[in-house]
Order: structure tokens, then sequence, then C-alpha cells
């Protein structure tokens, strides 16, 4: 809403946010410039702000020292094929839910939501002994599964209150029309919720991404993603502050651009719609 | 409406969900209640396994480490709970404002919460953190000030300053999300009237967002009782930083002790239903609206 204030305010509000914004910001910018710095430059007292010789050895030694790619695929690996597993189960029970509800629909989502309150930790041990009976330990696949289904509450949730603005009557339409069960979901629904789904995938993908109980826990060499990537570099050795900062950059930019995209369904995902 | 056949259909269609969620649910937390009554320890061959009837549960509640534990999380949930939600009101009121560049100012004060839990811990950790080489500590030594330990003197204090930098975006954008509903009219009538700011804020602002701000409290409450990772890579567990959610992980997959570890996590479970149960109660009466 627009409401008049005078010009003078109006520079006030935005010097004054500016400055919060790019406060709370500074983590991350002191992060980035920190990795084009040589490990020197990165400690250098007084701090250096913009003018160092800016340099992209970090980002090469990190690549060849540790083998950023294939964390950076395993991280891939596991926050999509789990984002996408997730969504191809629940977009048939949102629409189920949405659109043929019952007495117990209700039940349903709550009991669904309340799976994702349990604490991670009260069943570490279980899922540790079914991954090593299964051997599924240090593994994609079962990453992907238990990602999956501790986002799977979320997805349904955000389906759901996407499916349930479609109005009912273009159904009741195409029924009358003689539209089949899977013509009215093939040419009607999907279309519709086509930017709900997408956004579902954008919110989960990012927290799957940014998983690290069960990424750290379940992982040791072969399907270590970022986060077990960064958590490695938390017993240092010698001068280490640039190629830190270049390894966090590195996986933490495909993150900051898509969350860029998803801000506005960050509030709807996480509230489970009751903010919209 | 629905017909007969398309409530079969239905049915069908929510049943690999609602089973997948069902084992995801039941199977753990069967072991974990069945481990809970037991002694056992995989890596002690020397320790027979067998019945343990509630001791589990004495000895985690009567150990040492126990309270502090308790305490620990108190301290770190309350801690950033406050800081987020009274930051977070102040932030939205002012991202509410006109301005120049908001689309721009709102996705600096976003972009934390994008910022994977490790990554977030490390660099506080170490390039602002540092006693030696820290941002802090160059700031402290400007000022003529003996650089602070943070992490080995005020460890808990720390670790809530680097949670609340990592959950204020998602306070923030909530609470926005909530003033930009109030309607306009009623403040311009409450300034005609002349009601001062401060008044504005108490009776019309505040009460609107209560229920943002006990959605912001509870959903936060969730993820704040199982933080890990920003434990994890700062003090593992030291300094008397260690949560019950820490406690139990040591106790479990450290020393290996399940049986102990399992008792912790059915407190852990319980303590989290306690909140989840008012959590569900809103989103439940938000589902009839």
């Amino acid at each position: 809403m627009a409401r008049a204030v005078t010009p003078q305010r109006k520079l006030v509000n935005t010097g004054v946010a500016w400055a919060v914004g790019l406060l709370i910001f500074f983590p991350i910018l002191w992060t980035i410039l920190t990795s084009f710095k040589t490990e020197a430059q990165a400690i250098n007292d007084p701090p250096l702000f913009l003018f160092f010789d800016w340099t992209l050895e970090n980002y090469t030694i990190v690549q060849e020292r540790s083998n950023y790619m294939r964390f950076l695929w395993n991280s891939v690996i596991i926050a999509g094929g789990s984002t996408i597993l997730g969504i191809l189960i629940a977009v048939p029970a949102a629409w189920s839910m949405a659109f043929v509800p019952s007495r117990r629909t209700k039940d349903i989502l709550l009991w669904m939501l309340s799976t994702k309150m349990l604490p991670a930790v009260g069943v570490l041990y279980p899922i540790y002994l079914l991954f090593i009976q299964l051997g599924l330990l240090d593994s994609r696949a079962g990453l992907v599964v238990v990602l999956m289904l501790i986002n799977l509450p979320i997805i349904v949730w955000m389906l759901y209150t996407y499916f349930r603005e479609i109005p009912g009557e273009i159904l009741e339409a195409a029924r009358m029309d003689g539209a089949e069960l899977r013509q009215e979901i093939l040419y009607i629904l999907t279309p519709m919720a086509i930017p709900g789904i997408a956004s579902t995938l954008l919110l989960n993908f990012i927290l799957a991404w940014n998983e690290a109980f069960w990424t750290l826990n379940l992982t040791a060499v072969d399907a270590a993603p970022l986060t077990a990537f960064i958590a490695s570099y938390s017993s240092p050795e010698g001068l280490f502050f640039a190629k830190l900062s270049a390894a966090s950059t590195m996986a933490i930019a495909p993150i900051l651009i898509l969350g860029w995209f998803s801000q506005k369904q960050l509030v709807r995902g996480l509230t489970f719609g009751a903010v919209k | 409406m629905a017909t007969q056949h398309s409530r079969s259909a239905a049915r069908l269609m929510m049943a690999p969900a609602v089973v997948l969620l069902l084992g995801w649910m039941l199977v753990p937390l069967i072991m974990t209640l069945y481990f809970s009554f037991r002694n056992y320890f995989p890596l002690r061959p020397d320790r027979v396994p067998g019945w343990a009837g509630f001791d589990n549960y004495v000895r985690f509640f009567t150990s040492s480490a126990f309270w502090p534990s308790v305490q620990t999380t108190l301290v770190i949930v309350g801690g950033v709970l406050v800081i987020t939600v009274v930051l977070g009101i102040l932030l939205a009121m002012l991202l509410d404002q006109p301005m120049w560049g908001q689309g721009v100012v709102r996705i600096l004060v976003i972009a934390p919460f994008f910022v994977m839990p490790t990554v977030s811990a490390l660099v506080w950790k170490n390039m602002f953190m540092d006693p030696v080489n820290g941002l802090l500590a160059h700031l402290w030594r400007f000022f003529g000030a003996e650089p602070v330990s943070w992490l080995s003197e005020v460890p808990t204090a720390s670790i809530v300053m680097i949670v609340s930098w990592q959950w204020l975006p998602f306070a923030t954008l909530i609470l926005l999300t909530a003033i930009q509903s109030l309607d306009s009219e009623q403040l311009e009538a409450a300034a005609m009237d002349g009601a001062p700011k401060l008044k504005q804020f108490w009776y019309i602002i505040l009460p609107h967002l209560s229920r943002a701000i006990t959605i912001v409290i509870l959903i936060q409450t969730i993820f704040l009782l199982s933080i890990f990772a920003e434990i994890f890579v700062t003090t593992g567990g030291a300094f008397g930083t260690r949560t019950l959610t820490y406690l139990i992980f040591q106790r479990v997959l450290e020393s290996q002790n399940v049986g102990l570890g399992s008792a912790g996590g059915v407190y852990a479970i319980i303590l989290a239903n306690i909140v989840a149960i008012f959590l569900m109660r809103i989103v439940g009466k938000n589902l009839d609206a």
C-alpha cells in the first residue's frame, strides 16, 4: 500500500533500512570477499575490504584438495532426488485431500504435520541401525529416502494449500462436459497447479540442501554432501580463512540464488499455510 | 458431490504418503522405545545385553549431565526466541515503511536463512569470533580492548548469537507478511484521533501481530530444540554448550550407550510433543476457516 510520506522521511527510512540490511548481510559479503584474498590478506590487520589483489587461487586449491565437485554432485543428487521423489508421492495425496475431502482429511493433515515434529535425535539410533542392516550407511539412496520423508509433510501441506486455491467449479464444469478423472488431472488441474508445484519444489530443494543432522550423521566419504564437506573444515591446519571462505561461497551460492526466487513461498511453506 | 468411485480413487492416491509416513513414524519410534528398556552396548562385547526396566530413564534423568543440558537448551531456545522476535518485529516495521530499494533490502535481510548451518557456524567461529584473527578481535583491538575468546569465554551466548542470525530472517519475513495485512485505515484513524506512535504500536500493531508471533515462537521452538550442526562444528558440546539433543547424540553415537541414549530420546520426543500440541491447535483452527 502506498502511504504518502515526505521525501525526507522516505530518505531516512531508506538510509536506516539499507544500513540494517547490509549489517545483517555482512557476514555473507565478508565471506565472499575473503574468498578472493590470499591467506595472508585474509587475516590482515586492519582488515582489507576492497583494495587487495583479487585472486581465484583459493577456488582451485579447494577443488584440488578436497574434490569439491564430488560433494556438490552428492548435494545435487540428494536434495534433488529427495525433492522430486517427495513431490511424486505428495501430489496425488494433496490432490485427493484438496478436491475429495472427507471427514478425516483434517486429521490426516495434522497427523502428517505431527510426524515433522518428531525430534531427529530421538530416532537417530534406530535409523542408524537400519541403515547398517540395509547397507545404506554412507549411500546417496539412503539419504534421498530419509530427507524425502522428513520433508514429505511440508511438501503435502504446501501443495494442499496451493491446490485448495484452484476453484472447484472448474472441475465440476469439466465433469459435466464428460471429462474423466485422468483427463481432469492431466488437462485442467496440472496446468493450474504447476506454479504451486514449482514453488514447493524450490523451497524443499533448499531445505534438503541445507539439512545438517542426517547428512552429517549418516555419511562418511562416498555420499557426503556439501554440509559435511564444510564441516571437515572445523579442524583447521595453518592459515585457512580464505580457503574456508571459498569453500563456503561455493556451498551457499546456488542456494542464495534459488532462495531469492523462493522468498514468497518461504512464509507459506514454513508456516504450513497458517500465514500467507 | 464426490462419487463412490472418486472416493476410493482418492483413498488410493493418499495411500503412499500415509503408509510411508506411518512407517517413518512408527518403526523408529518403537525401536527407540524398545532400546530404552534395554542394556545395549553395540561396541562392548563384554557387556551382556538384557532388560533394564526403567534404569535407563532413571539414570538419564539423574545423571550429572542432564540438568545442565536442559538448562543450556532452555537458554539457547529462549535467548534466540527473544532476540529474533523482538528484532523481527522492529525489522518488519522498518521494512514496511516506504523507501527506495525495498526489494533489495528484503533480500539482504532474508539471505542468512539460506546459508547452510555448517557454513554459518564455521564462518562465525573463525572469521568473526576467532580471538586472534577474527574480525571482532580486530575491532576490539582497534578500540584498544582485549579481544574476547568468544566460544570459550561466553560459548552459550556466542551460539545464541549465531543461531539468532540464522533465524532472524524467518521471524522478520513472517511478521512482515502479517504487518502488511494490517488495515492501514485503522492506523490512520488512530493517528487522526491523536494517538501517539507508541500507543498505536501497543494497541493496534502488536495485537494484530499476536497470532503471527505465536506461530513464529512455536515453529522456531521445534527447530531450535533440535539444533545440532551449530554446536557440532563450534564447540562440540564443550564449555557447557551441551544441549539435550547434543547429549543424546553423544550417548548414542559417541559412547554407543544405546539404551541410555534412547531413554533420552524418549524424553526429547515428549518435550517436542508438548510444543507441537500448541502449534497443531493453531494450524488446525486455521484449516476450518
